[in-house]
């Protein structure tokens, strides 16, 4: 099931109808690929190329340049720790470390169960909340390493952790390739339309002399 | 004693609820959209004009100047937001998107009306669900109340704003990176010129990229107007700015402050902000404006957070991300870190960058291994010469008699990725020569210290 499944087609359908030129929608559409399978399959490209109307090629071109998208499977839970600067000040090296010795695996590699990953990151814009990691790109703030354990005994244990997280996030971590669980809806009567390039029109609002604004302004 | 706090963006971070619609109109949300259309655009746009509002992405640019850099007659013009914060140490987008979505949505709307821009992007980095999905939860908020989408609140002005989300990949920050991902390519910058997206940007059309906090100024500016707004902060740079300061201080956290009143010493020791270095230890070093940015010494924490005494002292505010290092930091180590950082992001696209920056980690890993040779350090600034030729910026080093090098640098790429992986090369060397020579010829490290040792004490140690 690496093709777009039908009420994923939909989704995909609708996240393209966004953008003034549908290529703009590939990066979207592979992370809607990787929400579907937990990584990006080969399959899943050719038919994000088809409905966007490039070349498979394009596609994996694309994909290849960014940290987030996986051309192979990864563990359920994919855990990053910060390692920059910021976070080395304060224990990050420590942290990934230790962490390793939990899991049992060097950074990089992938539990025999397939349930973690394990990765050290660049920096994740938590840098007062040092040492921070991500699971699944949810946030866990100024991290402690008995923390570390029991995030990764929770999670194997029930997919949820109750370690607080510090960081508006919550415990409750989706599986690997599940990034906002909230989409945007734009309901068809309210939307403006997209605006096309090379088609030179004015916006109506800076045309009239008299802004419409005028008369109902004010309230 | 630090200029009083205002809080004209961050005032709510603590409520729970600050990313609703509800909070938001409780907190007079949107009552500056319904103002702005009250007036014309051009009106608008000159109101964000006299307010002086810089960009608060890196560079400090007046937004109002750079959307009058549109050419006339050429539409549609784009909006492209620019959430991809990444940049080392800095931490204050995020929680403009996670804890106040709205207050950005209001400012996109604002400066589309403004500048006549007819489509929104924003783009938010990958790796930050929490924004994206309070995002996402907002803009179906604001346009369930009709603030966005066909005529805006009964109007004849209708935009659309389109939530993008990206993958990972810091270069995506170069504002034409972001319009190239955006377009759904490899996020490499543009060859310049020309040198603002505004003239040829997404899809070939007149583009403005603004930053998220930039943005986010604009509902209070346009609600309070320009007189209240330049009563914060410094002639040149008013208003207020978010500081993340991060590392060995006391209280790390995320302040806003008057710009170009308020101190890197204020932020460092004061009560209100970090309360000093952790332990009462001794300050050793600190990056005043995110990874790119040269680094500061203890001898500089009495400049202003204001641009242009900043550049002049040789290094940049940038994103406003301070990193603090007390005495225990080896600068060796520190400095290998955000190179490895330049190194592993750079995009590829330009010989002196893709290959500069690898062999400055390189070298300095074995240096820090204990592998170093003796040519390692001209070797390391000879690279550096290569990315960034000419005197590098720097800040003053009064012991040895160096005058500082006013930012910015020079560069033989195309974006300032690469000569930002100089910044701390020529940073540590300069002041902490004798912690790489030690490394070097004792293939040790040694104990550091924040103390500014001239010449070469260890080199004449070994040879005693």
């Amino acid at each position: 099931m690496a093709r777009f499944a039908p009420d994923t087609l939909a989704t995909a359908l609708e996240i393209i109808s966004r953008y003034p030129v549908p290529k703009s929608a590939v990066i979207p559409l592979c992370h809607l690929a990787q929400e579907q399978d937990g990584w990006l399959t080969p399959e899943a490209m050719t038919h994000i190329a088809e409905l966007v109307g490039v070349e498979s090629a394009e596609v994996l071109g694309t994909a290849s340049f960014y940290e987030m998208l996986k051309l192979e499977p990864v563990g359920r839970y994919l855990v990053n720790i910060c390692t920059q600067l910021p976070c080395m000040l304060l224990g990050a090296d420590e942290l990934l470390e230790h962490a390793a010795h939990t899991l049992g695996i060097h950074p990089g590699q992938t539990t025999a169960d397939g349930v973690f990953t394990l990765e050290g990151a660049e920096c994740q814009a938590a840098c007062t909340e040092a040492p921070c990691l991500q699971v699944n790109y949810r946030y866990f703030h100024r991290v402690t390493h008995d923390e570390v354990d029991q995030i990764v005994a929770d999670l194997r244990a029930t997919g949820r952790t109750t370690v607080p997280t510090k960081s508006g996030d919550t415990g409750d971590i989706p599986p690997h390739g599940t990034l906002a669980r909230i989409r945007q809806h734009i309901p068809a009567d309210t939307r403006a339309g997209n605006a096309l390039p090379n088609r030179n029109i004015e916006p109506a609002w800076l045309s009239p002399p008299e802004p419409a604004a005028n008369t109902t302004g004010g309230s | 004693m630090a200029p009083p706090v205002v809080k004209l963006l961050s005032s709510r971070w603590d409520d729970p609820n600050s990313h609703t619609l509800d909070s938001y109109r409780d907190a007079g949300g949107y009552v500056a959209l319904r103002k702005a259309l009250t007036s014309t655009p051009t009106e608008l746009h000159d109101l964000v004009k006299r307010a002086t509002l810089l960009g608060r992405g890196g560079a400090g640019f007046p937004a109002g100047i750079k959307w009058g850099f549109t050419p006339p007659g050429k539409f549609p013009r784009y909006l492209v937001v620019n959430g991809d914060e990444s940049e080392v140490g800095t931490y204050k987008d995020r929680p403009l998107m996670e804890r106040e979505p709205h207050q950005l949505i209001e400012g996109c709307i604002i400066a589309c009306y403004a500048a006549g821009l007819s489509q929104c992007f924003l783009y938010v980095r990958g790796e930050m669900a929490l924004a994206q999905e309070r995002i996402a939860g907002a803009l179906n908020e604001a346009y369930a109340a009709g603030f966005i989408g066909k005529d805006i609140l009964g109007s004849n002005f209708s935009v659309d704003i389109c939530l993008h989300w990206g993958a990972g990949a810091y270069i995506v920050g170069e504002e034409t990176a972001l319009i190239e991902s955006l377009e759904g390519n490899r996020g490499m910058p543009r060859l310049k010129p020309p040198y603002f997206p505004a003239a040829i940007g997404l899809y070939g059309q007149p583009t403005i990229v603004n930053n998220i906090e930039t943005l986010s100024n604009l509902p209070w500016l346009i609600n309070n107007g320009v007189d209240a707004y330049k009563q914060y902060g410094s002639e040149t740079s008013p208003g207020t700015r978010l500081f993340a300061i991060s590392g060995h201080v006391n209280r790390p956290g995320i302040y806003e402050v008057q710009q170009g009143i308020t101190t890197f010493r204020d932020l460092i020791y004061d009560d209100e902000f970090c309360q000093g270095i952790r332990g009462g230890r001794e300050l050793k070093m600190f990056i005043p404006g995110g990874g790119s940015a040269p680094w500061f010494f203890p001898e500089h924490v009495d400049l202003p957070l204001e641009a242009r005494p900043v550049g002049a002292a040789g290094s940049m505010l940038g994103s406003g991300a301070i990193v603090i290092m007390d005495d225990t930091v080896d600068a060796v180590a520190a400095c290998l870190r955000i190179v490895r950082f330049f190194a592993g992001e750079s995009c590829g696209k330009c010989t002196p960058c893709r290959e500069g920056t690898s062999w400055l980690e390189t070298i300095l890993r074995r240096i820090l291994d204990g592998q170093g040779r003796p040519e390692d350090i001209d070797a390391l600034m000879d690279i550096g010469d290569n990315i960034s030729p000419g005197p590098y910026p720097a800040a003053s080093f009064e012991a040895e008699g160096l005058a500082a090098v006013p930012f910015p640098p020079k560069q033989t790429t195309i974006c300032p990725l690469g000569p930002s992986a100089v910044a701390p090369i020529v940073s540590t060397v300069r002041r902490f020569r004798h912690e790489f020579e030690a490394k070097i010829t004792r293939r040790r490290s040694i104990p550091v210290t924040s103390l500014s040792v001239g010449g070469s004490p260890l080199e004449a140690a070994t040879h005693a």
